[in-house]
């Protein structure tokens, strides 16, 4: 074989494995969606969105509980996250040069990659610990925490997509840099802001560490946020290692609502980015 | 006139008092944000102080973790994070590579965003999904993988132990598939940070498409290496998957098959059952090492990436004019 060809091989040869490494990491993806799909909508029914567990040993039942508190710790966690989140973000594009913000940046970056259980460990030591109880409040907390680095470095690289004319036009005019900000630069960085907050929600909805000594979990119904709550991710977790066979069924449905959360919340992520791009390009 | 001067100078004196006013409205929330991460710290060393008096560096050079007998030596789950992500990088890493390659220089324009979202969707996909399918799919046919094994190879340290399926291969597994978006994403933003020129230069003397990217990758290569990195950081404290699929044993082996335990695996397991401060402070030191080390892996892994990405921009006149990408 001629030396050409064999370069042209090896060419066709890297161009097939690449091609290749897609498929195969496409594979896991259908595999997981095909299961938790096939499995889950089989025991999905209304039961599941209107009913309590019920105990060990009855068939039936559903997560009417787990669902609502869900909501509770991701509203929980958003009430304490955006505004943390948004400011600090105007702060880092606002200061974008001072060496403040960079710190923030550093931050931002070091806590988004902290691992979520040792989040969780930290909320047990400041929310749990202190009162000896586990609580919505506590899950909240650390949700929350997880949110914040999302939301900031999402506020910041939008504000900074803001053209600097609109910002220079409204001082120009006499306003104050606040007066600037809030009522022309966040604005027009607003649909991209609120994309970056549902991305953030549709992370720490599916998210289940922090949650495990932080809000616990509670069989029964409550609202209370002093109490401890279940979730939906920690209800599939307790499920899938317990030894019951309905308990499994309602864990793969739990994980198909999950799912279906996840999906919708990154679908309207894009649908959103999409208006924002097209009203940039205008 | 003169009326006018001092009003005019009281109005730009208070224009600057609530120019700091914002200053120092924002700049609270962004305090706020620094000073989370440093209670982080400091919580997780205040409630490991007991653990870290008691034990000292043996807790990190012994491996019987007995929390009945009150012993409690981390060896076991340090060698398990670290030899469940590494194997998880060893099958990610080509797949990631491959992915970036493919997605950022070979496919056609109208197959990038369809791609570029299923790989997203990879990582979207909660962890306890992940670990749910573990236990009912993966582990199963690890089992199944295992029983076929031939006996001669069985022998092997690799391979011993017996076939439960839950062990150190089902749990790299699923770390790779988990780790495979985190690091493509970042490899294809590196890639297209590559000047065109580069390529152009290879294509012009001659070389093929393998080698043209050859020249691209290398180019790109301290970007490459921080994408990998970041991979791993993630791998190191991923928790749920795992936890599910690993067996919570601690215990060290090289083999494939034996079920261990992770840092993350041991606190998502052993947390609530915590009954004597003792051991409730063990954990936290395992929780305080857990975030030091990530920490670590990810500040050098971001340093990679955006030494990459400065030295980008100094050295060509060709701006990075695409468009900032929302990404989760």
């Amino acid at each position: 074989m001629s030396r050409t060809s064999r370069r042209k091989l090896l060419s066709a040869v890297f161009v097939g494995f690449c091609a290749l490494s897609v498929l195969t990491a496409l594979v896991p993806l259908a595999f997981v969606l095909f299961f938790v799909v096939s499995e889950g909508i089989q025991s999905l029914n209304v039961d599941f969105f209107t009913k309590m567990p019920k105990p060990v040993g009855e068939t039936g039942g559903g997560m009417a509980n787990a669902i609502v508190g869900t909501l509770m710790v991701t509203g929980l966690g958003s009430l304490f996250a955006v505004p943390i989140g948004i400011l600090s973000g105007v702060y880092m594009s606002e200061y974008a040069g001072t060496r403040f913000a960079a710190a923030a940046r550093f931050a931002a970056d070091t806590l988004n990659g902290v691992p979520s259980i040792v989040i969780g460990v930290f909320a047990y030591g400041i929310a749990v610990l202190p009162f000896k109880q586990f609580s919505a409040l506590a899950g909240g907390l650390a949700l929350g925490i997880m949110m914040i680095p999302i939301i900031a470095r999402t506020t910041e690289e939008l504000l900074l997509l803001v053209p600097g004319t609109m910002r220079e036009g409204a001082l120009a005019l006499g306003a104050t840099r606040a007066r600037a900000v809030f009522s022309v630069v966040l604005p027009s960085a607003l649909p991209g802001i609120i994309t970056g907050v549902v991305l953030a929600l549709a992370r720490i909805a599916g998210e289940t560490a922090p949650l495990l000594f932080t809000a616990f979990s509670n069989r029964f119904f409550t609202t209370k946020l002093n109490q401890p709550v279940a979730t939906l991710t920690v209800m599939v977790y307790t499920y899938a290692i317990s030894p019951y066979k309905d308990w499994h069924r309602q864990a793969w449905a739990g994980a198909l609502v999950l799912i279906f959360i996840v999906l919708i919340c990154s679908l309207l992520a894009r649908f959103a980015t999409r208006r924002l791009e097209g009203m940039q390009a205008r | 006139m003169t009326a006018q001067a001092p009003g005019r100078k009281r109005s730009s004196r208070s224009l600057a008092a609530t120019d700091l006013g914002f200053r120092l409205g924002t700049g609270v929330f962004a305090t706020a944000l620094i000073l989370i991460v440093v209670a982080i710290g400091y919580e997780l060393a205040r409630q490991s102080m007991l653990s870290i008096q008691k034990f000292g560096l043996n807790f990190w050079r012994t491996d019987v973790w007995d929390p009945v007998a009150g012993q409690f030596g981390a060896l076991p789950f340090i060698w398990g994070t670290l030899y469940s992500s590494i194997l998880a990088l060893i099958i990610s890493t080509p797949i990631a590579l491959g992915i970036a390659v493919f997605i950022s220089e070979l496919c056609p324009d109208w197959l990038k965003q369809p791609l570029v979202f299923l790989t997203e969707l990879l990582a979207a996909i909660p962890s306890i999904v992940y670990g749910l399918w573990g236990i009912f799919v993966l582990v199963p046919a690890v089992r199944a993988f295992e029983t076929s094994l031939p006996a001669v190879l069985r022998q092997l340290p690799l391979f011993s132990g017996p076939p439960v399926g839950v062990g150190m291969l089902a749990a790299a597994l699923i770390l790779a598939v988990m780790v495979v978006p985190f690091s493509s994403s970042v490899a294809r933003e590196v890639l297209k940070s590559v000047p065109g020129a580069q390529r152009e230069g290879a294509y012009a003397l001659g070389a093929t498409r393998f080698e043209a990217i050859r020249a691209a990758l290398f180019y790109a290569r301290t970007g490459i290496v921080g994408a990998v990195m970041l991979g791993f950081g993630r791998a190191l404290g991923e928790t749920m998957a795992v936890t599910m699929v690993i067996g919570s044993t601690p215990k060290i082996s090289v083999s494939l098959f034996a079920p261990q335990d992770t840092m993350a695996g041991v606190l998502a397991s052993q947390f609530t059952e915590a009954d004597t401060e003792l051991y409730l402070s063990a954990l936290v030191e395992i929780g305080l090492v857990l975030f030091v080390i990530t920490l670590i892996v990810n500040s050098l892994s971001r340093l990679l990436i955006w030494s990459m990405a400065r030295s980008e921009r100094s050295s060509t006149t060709v701006v990075a004019a695409e468009p900032v990408e929302v990404t989760a």
